[in-house]
């Protein structure tokens, strides 16, 4: 599956979609970006007068180009395509830089192990300077749909 | 290798990956890893990943569906080591 065909079937929307590109993909990791628009909701809230990207929306990011893409290629090569659901089932993550509003992150995967459905990995987001703005170990299952 | 010696291995495995509990102290053939010892399928995963280094064994998809419990689990590993 290419990286198009992977955005299109993934199962988040706008405003939670948190990939913009997937630079690269193959069976041990995955390399995607995400810009982040300044007009995101959250900004208002987060915090009063001095928005910055929440922690949780970093992880989110990092959950979305580096698990949920990577699960749903790794399965389409089983099956052709994905039908099911994710859920995030553990994640470890450190924060080192804050990501400010207009700021494009790159998200850097790659898999420990893909068995019985679990996907575990190794993540890094790095800002466009190339500094690393966290890194952490996200680990997700991918649940089937009972009528495939 | 006997039942008791598969608890015996299989204790430090589980105790890595479920909450502290009572039904954890008390782990006997009997414990039902998700009802009993409140491990999630992500966890059981991860728990059976373990089991397969400790016993030298490899666990296919329709083994590892039937480990729910101490019990199948025991039957499991029993299975696969003496395949070997």
């Amino acid at each position: 599956m290419i990286p198009k065909e992977i955005i299109a079937i993934l199962p988040y929307s706008k405003p939670f979609l948190f990939v913009d590109d997937i630079e690269s993909i193959n069976e041990d990791g995955v390399t995607g970006s995400f810009t982040f628009n300044p007009e995101l909701e959250f900004y208002k809230g987060h915090f009063k007068d001095h928005p910055i990207t929440p922690g949780v929306i970093l992880t989110e990011t990092m959950a979305q180009i580096g698990l949920v893409s990577l699960g749903i290629f790794l399965l389409s090569a089983e099956e052709q395509t994905f039908k099911g659901h994710v859920a995030m089932t553990s994640t470890n993550v450190e924060f080192l830089r804050p990501v400010f509003p207009g700021e494009k992150v790159t998200i850097i995967s790659e898999k420990i192990y893909f068995r019985f459905n679990k996907l575990k990995c190794k993540v890094m987001m790095q800002n466009q300077a190339g500094d690393k703005v966290c890194y952490g170990e996200l680990a997700g299952m991918f649940i089937k749909n009972a009528n495939g | 290798m006997s039942n008791e010696e598969i608890i015996h291995k299989l204790k430090p495995i589980i105790t890595t990956y479920a909450p502290a509990s009572a039904a954890l102290e008390n782990l006997n053939e009997e414990s039902d890893f998700i009802k009993d010892l409140n491990i999630n399928s992500a966890n059981l995963v991860d728990i059976i990943l373990d089991v397969e280094e400790a016993f030298g064994i490899t666990i296919d998809n329709t083994s590892m569906e039937k480990m729910l419990t101490v019990k199948a689990s025991i039957e499991v590993i029993k299975e696969k080591l003496s395949e070997k």
